[in-house]
């Protein structure tokens, strides 16, 4: 145990990354909206119209008119902000520290990104407004596509896609336009089991079925087992590389030509394409279609669970399949929509999650080509300092030079003194650090996937490291595993009854039982 | 270069020496020769931040339509947005947060999220709502797979009422799902259903794409006597005047959130609405907030009934939703709380004000003539002797975003070529009236 002396100064010499040992106000419940209302209180005001003031009545049919008004939460604005201030003081968040959510990428967010979206030209335009209204827009999206092709190593893309998973369907729907006007139906799609869960999913909304490769002593996809799973039927293959252990998938020549042999199509799962900007392109690898998550590579911020947006780029043969409209530059020099040919239709209501495109742009430019690679080294570069710290004190199933992010796992301490993932994670709070992904991949046991990004000092990795040792060592001593089951204690709220939520489902606060 | 990584280069040395290797290109030992990018990016250098803030402002400042007072909808309208509204949702502890995983540290996102979820309820008049989806078309694209869950049909009556992007959206996905889509024609602004069929669900829109109630007590009707689910698309503005789809006996509702406290983005980020019925949450898709408590009995809130979901059920899943729009369901609650019971009500009656003047100032201009029966909240559609397209463009000259040309989903029906207005409560008399005054040059 190290003593509150040394944690302090460990703390002081914590750079950014990483929490102050109080970071979140309050150990009181927060209020609900609900509970602070009042009737007859307000904040709203409207603009002053002069327009003739008919009642409802005289607008709305009586039939379909409501008797009474919903009733909301009747709030003054003062309680407004305060309420909704004291929640985001209940909330860890990157800008308070550093985040290793293994697969996740939660980078820091520039703020000159959030200026860009801001910029009224750019929030106030309407989405069906003529291409001749929007060209400033048309020319940013257009000009978005072409560095994320460049990027991918790809023709074409879409920027439709709302999230990483909406960028799998429509890779998958890519996929089977292509096999369809190829003359074939074709039913099963190859997933490692090591692969993100949205991918299965996805596959099956995609109309196919899935089909399990397993992952070989090296983490990586089974050659011989790939091979004797692909046929005539294989539509294609979906990859993470590196996948999702923080390993490239050194045979990705060998998969592609495989996979291209038998006539499918390689898809490739952008989750971590951080670890590779600049160094190779999946277009090289032989992908046919690849994903991205900016809200993953290019720090646009995750607001807690979305938006984000999931381009997806084409080789060449696909694009004119890609959903439509697409915007172009014609060549007058003028930006317009078009829709390709064989195009599989839309994918989003309008053009995409733009606002968080254009964040997306604005990082792709304040980086350059040469700043992205520098992402990708020091993301690679962190990634390995910290395998290479904790291998001392954790499992490292697989431990070789990893990419951007490692897997890391309690299988030992747990054996020894009875210490899991969750342990670690709910410990990790306590420490001002947000937990790594645990229990993913599902191919290892006790699994903490840990993604520190190029964004965490060298600094934060150190306090990181303490704080993990910190935990593995006190597992070890007398009433220690007592202390990780009960953390954590210093957050909003202790562990979550998470089995008591589902079994009594309590979905809003209109369904809360009588007594409370 | 803007710089966003913080390593100095005797760090780098260090750490280098620490992992075992020589130099930065030698920690992609695993990435074969042959495949390494030779020569870098082709992309410029990086920017400075003020320069980067300049290259976007130009492109910003050559989108016109941001400036132009707006009278275009169409799913996407122009209210006003309070600086309570903004400073809060803007509030970085949610704006950089990752999906609450971890619920201890996350409790901000979760009630924020509770609440969103009990607002909705109220507005639908349903039992459950989820955390969100992408945008209103994806909304209805999951609801259209619930209804073919639930019910083991394949078929889907589709309103040709409901925004014609949803319905090409719809269409996209049915290609790998393989519903069927069969869609149901409008006749005076309402929908025709068809007399038979098996469907797993009608669809249908009210106010629809050009602003007439449809007749929902049929639309139950036809839904009843094939056994099939309703899933009404609601504007959740519309709720300030008109009863709920709740008490007119939906199973789904879905919707656009983007109204209440979104900008309009030239089109997203947006927020799509999914409400359902206590008996269909299993086939729920998306994230669901409940109400729970931590080891001293206190408060908390929690992400419930995970197993419907993809990372849990995989190929089994009924929905690969992941990532979805949490900030956007964040600032609706923020932005339905400002506005609270009274200014829902009000929100809604002065939408319905503008467009009932703004409508009767454009039919009062010769040739102009209503292209479907009258409005209830906020849009409506004319037909107009100049091309709508063209009138668009005159009238931006004159300063006004004139609407949106109705065309693709309407084609060969009396609706395609008119122009569908929308009037929202910060448009005033004012504005309308050099509106209608620029109209009736331009159409002359």
């Amino acid at each position: 145990m190290t003593t509150s002396a040394e944690r302090r100064a460990s703390a002081l010499s914590a750079s950014g990354g990483r929490a102050s040992s109080a970071p979140l106000l309050g150990r009181d419940e927060e209020p609900t909206v609900f509970d602070l209302s009042r009737p007859g209180r307000r904040a709203h005001s409207f603009r002053t119209t002069a327009l003739p003031e008919w009642e409802a009545d005289e607008l709305v049919p009586s039939e379909h008119l409501r008797p009474e008004p919903v009733e909301l939460a009747e709030v003054s604005e003062r309680d407004l902000v305060a309420h909704f201030t004291r929640l985001s003081h209940r909330q860890y968040s990157v800008d308070l520290g550093a985040y290793p959510l293994g697969s996740c990428t939660m980078k820091y967010n520039p703020k000159v990104c959030d200026d860009v979206a801001a910029l009224a030209g750019l929030a106030r335009s309407h989405p069906a407004a003529p291409a001749l209204l929007v060209q400033g827009w048309l020319e940013l999206l257009v000009g978005l596509e072409d560095a994320l092709c460049r990027i991918t190593g790809m023709a074409a893309a879409t920027l439709q896609p709302a999230a990483g998973a909406a960028g799998e369907l429509t890779g998958l729907l890519l996929m089977r336009a292509w096999h369809e006007a190829q003359g074939q139906q074709r039913r099963r799609v190859i997933i490692p089991d090591s692969a993100h869960g949205t991918n299965p999913a996805s596959v099956t909304l995609g109309g196919f079925e899935v089909a399990t490769v397993p992952s070989d002593e090296r983490g990586c996809v089974d050659l011989a087992a790939l091979r004797s799973t692909l046929g005539p039927d294989v539509a294609g293959i979906m990859l993470t590389n590196p996948n999702t252990l923080g390993l490239f998938e050194e045979d990705i020549t060998e998969i592609a030509a495989a996979v291209h042999q038998v006539g499918g199509l390689l898809y490739y799962d952008g989750a971590n394409l951080n670890a590779i900007l600049g160094v190779t392109r999946p277009g090289d690898m032989g992908f046919d279609i690849v994903h991205m998550n900016l809200h993953k590579t290019f720090a646009t911020p995750h607001g807690g669970g979305g938006p984000g947006a999931g381009p997806v780029a084409v080789s060449e043969r696909l694009v004119p399949y890609l959903p439509g409209p697409r915007p172009v530059r014609r060549p007058d020099g003028q930006f317009d929509w078009e829709t390709p040919p064989r195009s599989i239709g839309r994918v989003h209501g309008w053009h995409g999650n733009a606002l968080v495109l254009a964040r997306a742009y604005a990082f792709i430019l304040a980086n350059g080509g040469d700043g992205l690679r520098r992402v990708a080294d020091c993301a690679v570069l962190n990634a390995n300092w910290l395998r290479r710290r904790l291998s001392a004190t954790y499992d490292v199933p697989f431990d070789r030079p990893s990419m951007h992010e490692f897997v890391a796992s309690t299988t030992s301490l747990r054996r020894q003194h009875g210490l899991r993932a969750v342990d670690v994670a709910k410990r990790l709070l306590e420490e001002g650090f947000h937990a790594p992904t645990v229990y993913f991949p599902l191919i290892v046991d006790e699994a903490l996937m840990i993604e520190p990004t190029e964004t965490e000092s060298l600094q934060t990795l150190e306090a990181l490291a303490e704080a993990f040792e910190r935990i593995a060592g006190e597992a070890a001593t007398a009433g220690g595993l007592e202390a990780a089951h009960a953390a954590p204690r210093t957050t909003p709220v202790s562990r979550v009854d998470e089995a008591r939520a589902a079994r009594q489902l309590i979905p809003t606060w209109d369904q809360r039982p009588a007594s409370e | 270069m803007a710089g966003y990584v913080p390593h100095t280069d005797e760090e780098i040395d260090a750490m280098l020496a620490f992992v075992g290797v020589a130099s930065l290109d030698e920690l992609y030992g695993a990435v074969p020769g042959a495949l390494r990018l030779a020569g870098g990016l082709d992309l410029a250098p990086g920017l400075s931040e003020p320069d980067v803030l300049a290259a976007v402002s130009g492109l910003a400042g050559r989108n016109r339509a941001a400036e132009l007072v707006c009278f275009a909808g169409a799913g996407a309208y122009d209210h006003e947005i309070p600086a309570a509204t903004r400073a809060l949702a803007g509030r970085s502890e949610f704006v950089t947060a990752y999906t609450p995983y971890q619920p201890e540290v996350s409790q901000g996102v979760l009630q924020a999220l509770f609440e969103y979820q009990t607002l909705l309820c109220r507005l639908s008049g349903m039992e459950i709502s989820n955390a969100s989806l992408y945008d209103g078309a994806n909304a209805c694209v999951e609801a259209a797979n619930l209804a073919v869950a639930a019910t083991g049909r394949q078929q889907l009556w589709v309103s040709q009422g409901l925004h014609p992007h949803w319905r090409q959206t719809l269409a996209t996905f049915a290609a790998g799902t393989g519903h069927e889509m069969v869609e149901a024609p409008l006749a005076d602004g309402t929908t025709r259903w068809p007399a038979d069929g098996e469907p797993a669900a009608v669809i249908v829109q009210s106010p629809n794409f050009l602003g007439c109630l449809e007749d929902l007590h049929g639309a139950r009707h036809a839904a009843d006597a094939a056994g099939a689910l309703m899933v009404v698309a609601r504007d959740p503005v519309a709720s300030g005047l008109l009863r709920t789809p709740g008490e007119l006996g939906a199973d789904v509702v879905v919707g656009e959130g983007q109204p209440f406290g979104i900008p309009l983005s030239y089109g997203g980020p947006y927020l799509g609405l999914f409400t359902t019925r206590q008996s269909l949450v299993r086939r729920l898709p998306g994230r669901l907030v409940g109400e729970t408590v931590d080891t001293e009995g206190r408060r908390a809130y929690v992400t419930t009934l995970r197993a419907r979901e993809q990372d849990i059920r995989r190929e089994k899943a009924s929905s690969n939703v992941c990532t979805n729009q949490t900030l956007m369901a964040v600032a609706a609650a923020i932005q339905l709380s400002w506005l609270g019971t009274a200014g829902l009500r009000e929100l809604a009656v002065r939408c319905a004000r503008g467009t009932r003047y703004c409508r009767e100032a454009l039919l009062a201009i010769d040739g102009v003539e209503p292209a479907a029966p009258a409005p209830v909240l906020r849009e409506f559609a004319v037909r107009t002797p100049v091309p709508p397209t063209a009138l668009v463009e005159r009238l931006a000259d004159e300063g006004f975003l004139a609407g949106v040309a109705v065309d693709e989903g309407f084609e060969g029906t009396d609706y395609q070529g008119s122009l569908l207005v929308a009037v929202t409560e910060r448009r005033t008399r004012a504005e309308i009236d050099a509106f209608a005054a620029a109209f009736e040059k331009a159409v002359r």
